[in-house]
């Protein structure tokens, strides 16, 4: 089992979240979309993608409902709640302005 | 976690607590999902099936791994921690019972004080009718007149009037107190009933258990209809529950009235105090109340009734029409209605019956109950406390592998909600026990029990509950504080005999046991107070001998007499007995002074007089025969007494009293003077001393007298002045009565002293409540005191036994530990003097000739305190004499 070390912590949820902006997914649809929009560079195990969603919901960010899925079963789809927008939204901010600072040190070093 | 979080997920947590099952099964689907979903892209990129599930398993990682993750992931679910709390709480309790018992009887105590207090409240004041509707709706109506404070009562047309008139109420009702004589072999009782108006029974929307109400119409007419509804205790204490009672006939007073109804159990009428044994019409009243047929007399005010508003109106809004209304009364009836109006009252201040005079009572039995109740959680924090500082090395523990503060905090509050809720319990318990208790306090009269029930309701029920969470926090958080300071290094080192740590402690201990001494203190000046201001309403001489004078009735009425026969007899009685040997003087009054009986009121007019403009005075006056003034021993100033010649073929005379004598002729002898009374003018012919008419507690006031024969009334109140004990008066008395006329019966008889004492019952349960409650709240200080005290010799031990091995003697180690609590007391009793200066104020309704602040009060609380608090400290003071400082030294 691999340890999301190489993530940021807390920026699986934030990655989380801004996914489930787009569209309500289930769990398998959320992996599937990490690897192909970070092109596995992330490499968000399952093993900590679930606990997450858990995390997630019991704090009332996302929500989660049980639709058919595409071969006949039923399966647990997430959609981001209305406290979720906003703990979206503060993260991205929060997130922008790390990174800009950080880049920022980072060119300065190189010139 | 904000609000908004909390509504987000309460109901998550809750299914994650209560569907635990099939929350692990949702979450066993959901990865089984992705596994197969990976498994069939494993089987899309050409891997064989076994190969395609081993590869998925993999990247997975392990499954069981992953729930046990998503099932930490949800957190400890509240509901968890909770059971997990209480479960450990009562754990907690039951390993160290003694601490658990007292402080589960301290908070018994102080709930249960205040619950009981709550349900009389309710029961009293605020839903005194059982079983009748729309309770919140009702207000009681009564007049007021123009130059005197107190409220007056109603006359019939006037309430016609405003029944008529007022668009605001409902429904307007006559219930007005009286009594009836039911005889029952040679003993005449005397019981309780209502005069109402017919729509009485529509109108409180209750139905007779056995045949019918009033009907439209019955109230109209002198005598017109002798109908009577009678309570159900005594169609079954008296009629044996027969079922074929109505249409049967039973005599009250002079009257046979037809039985056409029994009113439901559980209704016991509308008056507080009492409980209604019969209904009769308003047409009946003459036969109930002296002084002629009074419906048609704008005059004669003499009903108690009550108004229901309609849904949504104030009493400001209903008050304001009704004075409309009383304000062109006065305009078109300018003769009876001068000065007059009209005012609404809410149920808990009815001043026509014991609402009013209860309620000072029950407010400072509030206050009080919330002293019992803040010393007992004093108590118990204190205790708790105690507790604490052994459980610390436990808490210290918890707090190093990782329990967060606010879990233990959670897990103190549990606790402390555990024994409060155990204390409500046992307060509820109480409560229940005690909700009739109030009537004890109440001497019964003739036989007949008060009425003062309390309520327990859902009102009083969540009153109790918030008092519970109100005790559980102080109890909760007082040993929750300790935890902030523990220092987890320090304490897990050694097991710490905390010298620092103990005097932070020792201080909070100090603090709150000076605030339990405070208010016990102030509970105690309350309670002097209240006894002092007793002590001088029994002991003020009420103007007239309260010894050696015993009264008593005939049934007259009830036995038929009529006017001529009822004279007869009178005079030969009174005859008889002053010819027996030990009987002084003998004479008959309508009305005891000092008993509920309302005397006669009249508007009077003085030669020479000119009353304030707009007033119009109006003074009480009681009928009594000749010998009335010897024999109950009011001094006649100048003047003389009624004599049998004042009949109604002489010229009308009055006496006066001095009050009067000196507002209506000041400065100027009365005797011989006119005035004018009903319309007719009378001489007087004397002046009495002031004496109290209605209540010990009233200021003197203008009264008079006329002669019973002048104003005759057939079951007038007979009074002997006797050296005999009173059994011996009341056989030698029964033997007249019957010698005279053996079908006649005696009311109880008693002495004017126990007239006075029964007029001053109201004072005597104020001070019987206070003084038990602030017995208790000493008794509870004292515990605290003695916890304390205890507490710090046993943690003094070293140093007390370095003393004694340096010398000092064991009186030395008595007197430091006894100056010790002593400061503390003085410290509380230093505060409660303070705060008591001015809370005693409230007791202002209660206290008869007694200062709020009367030195006596403070000082006899001071020293019931101090001894109160060495006895406390004596014990822990001995012990510390006994420290062996070989042994302590050596430890």
């Amino acid at each position: 089992m691999s340890k999301p070390s190489d993530l940021v912590q807390g920026t699986l949820d934030m990655l989380i979240l801004k996914i489930l902006a787009l569209e309500p997914l289930n769990g398998w649809g959320v992996s599937q979309r990490l690897k192909q929009m970070s092109s596995d560079v992330l490499g968000v195990s399952d093993g900590s993608l679930y606990p997450a969603l858990h995390k997630l919901e019991h704090r009332g960010w996302i929500t989660a409902d049980w639709k058919p899925s595409g071969n006949n079963r039923r399966a647990k789809f997430y959609s981001l709640t209305w406290l979720g927008r906003k703990q979206l939204e503060k993260e991205a901010a929060d997130w922008n302005r790390l990174s800009a600072a950080i880049s920022g040190i980072v060119k300065f070093n190189e010139a | 976690m904000t609000f908004e979080h909390w509504l987000y997920t309460l109901p998550l947590r809750l299914r994650s607590f209560f569907r635990r099952e099939q929350v692990d099964e949702e979450l066993k689907d959901e990865l089984r999902d992705h596994l197969e979903q990976q498994i069939q892209e494993n089987l899309a990129a050409g891997m064989s099936p076994e190969e395609a599930r081993y590869s998925a398993l993999r990247t997975m990682g392990g499954i069981t791994q992953i729930e046990q993750q998503c099932r930490d992931a949800r957190g400890g679910s509240v509901m968890d921690d909770l059971v997990q709390d209480l479960r450990y709480g009562f754990r907690q309790l039951i390993r160290s019972r003694g601490f658990s018992v007292l402080a589960i009887l301290c908070l018994t105590l102080g709930i249960g004080a205040n619950t009981a207090v709550f349900s009389w409240i309710e029961g009293i004041l605020f839903r005194p009718y059982p079983a009748v509707a729309n309770q919140e709706r009702l207000v009681a109506l009564a007049g007021t007149s123009r130059g005197e404070t107190g409220p007056t009562l109603i006359s019939w047309p006037d309430f016609l009037d405003l029944q008529r008139s007022c668009t605001l109420c409902d429904a307007f009702f006559v219930s007005k107190i009286t009594t009836s004589t039911l005889n029952i072999g040679d003993r005449a009782e005397v019981t309780t009933g209502s005069i109402v108006s017919a729509n009485y029974f529509d109108a409180i929307g209750v139905h007779p258990a056995l045949g019918r109400g009033f009907e439209p119409g019955e109230d109209v007419g002198s005598d017109a209809h002798p109908v009577a509804v009678i309570s159900y205790q005594l169609w079954r204490n008296r009629f044996k529950s027969d079922p074929q009672i109505v249409g049967k006939t039973q005599r009250l007073n002079n009257l046979p009235h037809t039985i056409i109804g029994v009113a439901p159990e559980g209704f016991y009428g509308t008056f507080v105090g009492w409980p209604m044994q019969f209904w009769v019409p308003a047409s009946m009243e003459e036969n109930f109340e002296s002084g002629g047929y009074k419906l048609e007399d704008r005059g004669a005010r003499w009903i108690e009734s009550y108004v229901r508003l309609k849904p949504g109106v104030t009493r400001a809004q209903a008050q304001q029409e009704i004075s409309g209304i009383a304000a062109r009364l006065e305009n078109n009836y300018s003769a009876t209605n001068r000065g007059r109006g009209i005012s609404l009252w809410p149920l808990w201040q009815t001043p026509f019956n014991h609402a009013g005079s209860l309620l000072p009572t029950l407010e400072i039995m509030l206050a009080v109950g919330a002293f019992v109740l803040l010393i007992a959680c004093a108590n118990v924090g204190n205790l708790l406390l105690v507790r604490s500082f052994a459980r610390r090395h436990e808490m210290t523990v918890r707090l190093a592998i990782g329990a967060s503060r606010t879990r233990l905090l959670k897990q103190l509050l549990t606790e402390g909600l555990i024994l409060s809720s155990l204390g409500a319990v046992g307060g509820l318990l109480v409560a229940y026990w005690c909700r009739h208790a109030l009537v004890l306090l109440f001497p019964t009269r003739s036989g007949l029990a008060m009425y003062l029930p309390g309520e327990i309701d859902w009102r009083v029920m969540s009153l109790s509950a918030a008092i519970c969470l109100i005790a559980t926090f102080i109890v909760g958080l007082v040993p929750a504080l300790q935890t902030r300071d523990i220092n987890l290094a320090g304490a897990l080192k050694v097991e710490s005999s905390g010298v620092v740590g103990a005097k932070g402690r020792s201080w909070v201990r100090s603090g709150l046991v000076a605030f339990q001494v405070c208010l016990s203190f102030i509970l105690l000046v309350g309670a002097a107070l209240l006894l002092q201001s007793l002590q001088k309403i029994r002991t003020t001489s009420p103007g007239f001998s309260t010894t050696n004078v015993v009264e008593t009735g005939v049934s007259l009425i009830s036995a038929g007499y009529d006017g001529p026969h009822a004279r007869t007899f009178q005079e030969e009685l009174i005859a008889r007995l002053r010819a027996l040997p030990g009987v002084e003087s003998a004479a008959f009054g309508r009305v005891t002074p000092l008993s509920y009986g309302t005397y006669s009121s009249t508007p009077i007019a003085v030669d020479g007089y000119q009353p304030p403009l707009g007033e119009q005075p109006s003074v009480d006056y009681n009928q009594v025969s000749p010998d009335y003034f010897a024999t109950l021993g009011i001094p006649l100033l100048s003047g003389r007494e009624f004599k049998r010649a004042d009949d109604e073929n002489a010229a009308l005379v009055a006496i006066v009293n001095q009050t009067m004598a000196a507002r209506y002729w000041p400065n100027q002898d009365p005797i011989d003077r006119r005035l004018q009374v009903n319309g007719r003018w009378v001489r007087v012919i004397g002046v009495a001393a002031d004496s109290k008419y209605e209540s010990m507690r009233e200021s003197p006031k203008p009264f008079f007298y006329v002669p019973l024969l002048q104003d005759f009334v057939r079951g007038p109140v007979l009074y002997i002045r006797s050296t005999q004990p009173l059994q011996s008066i009341s056989a030698t008395l029964l033997r007249e009565v019957h010698a005279l006329d053996p079908d006649l019966a005696l009311y109880e008889m008693i002495t004017l002293q126990e007239q006075v004492d029964r007029s001053t019952s109201p004072q005597l349960v104020a001070v019987t409540l206070v003084s038990i409650l602030g017995g208790l709240a000493l008794l509870l200080a004292a515990v605290g005191l003695y916890g304390v005290m205890s507490y710090a010799v046993a943690q003094a031990n070293r140093e007390l036994g370095l003393r004694m091995a340096l010398g000092a003697g064991a009186a030395d180690l008595f007197r430091q530990v006894i100056s010790r609590g002593l400061r503390l007391t003085a410290v509380g009793i230093l505060c409660g003097a303070t705060v008591g200066l001015v809370l005693t104020r409230l007791l202002g309704k209660l206290l008869y000739n007694v200062s709020p602040n009367d030195p006596l009060a403070f000082v006899s609380a001071v020293a019931l305190m101090t001894i109160t608090s060495v006895a406390a400290c004596l014990l822990p003071a001995w012990r510390a004499t006994r420290t062996d400082p070989a042994r302590v030294l050596r430890d």
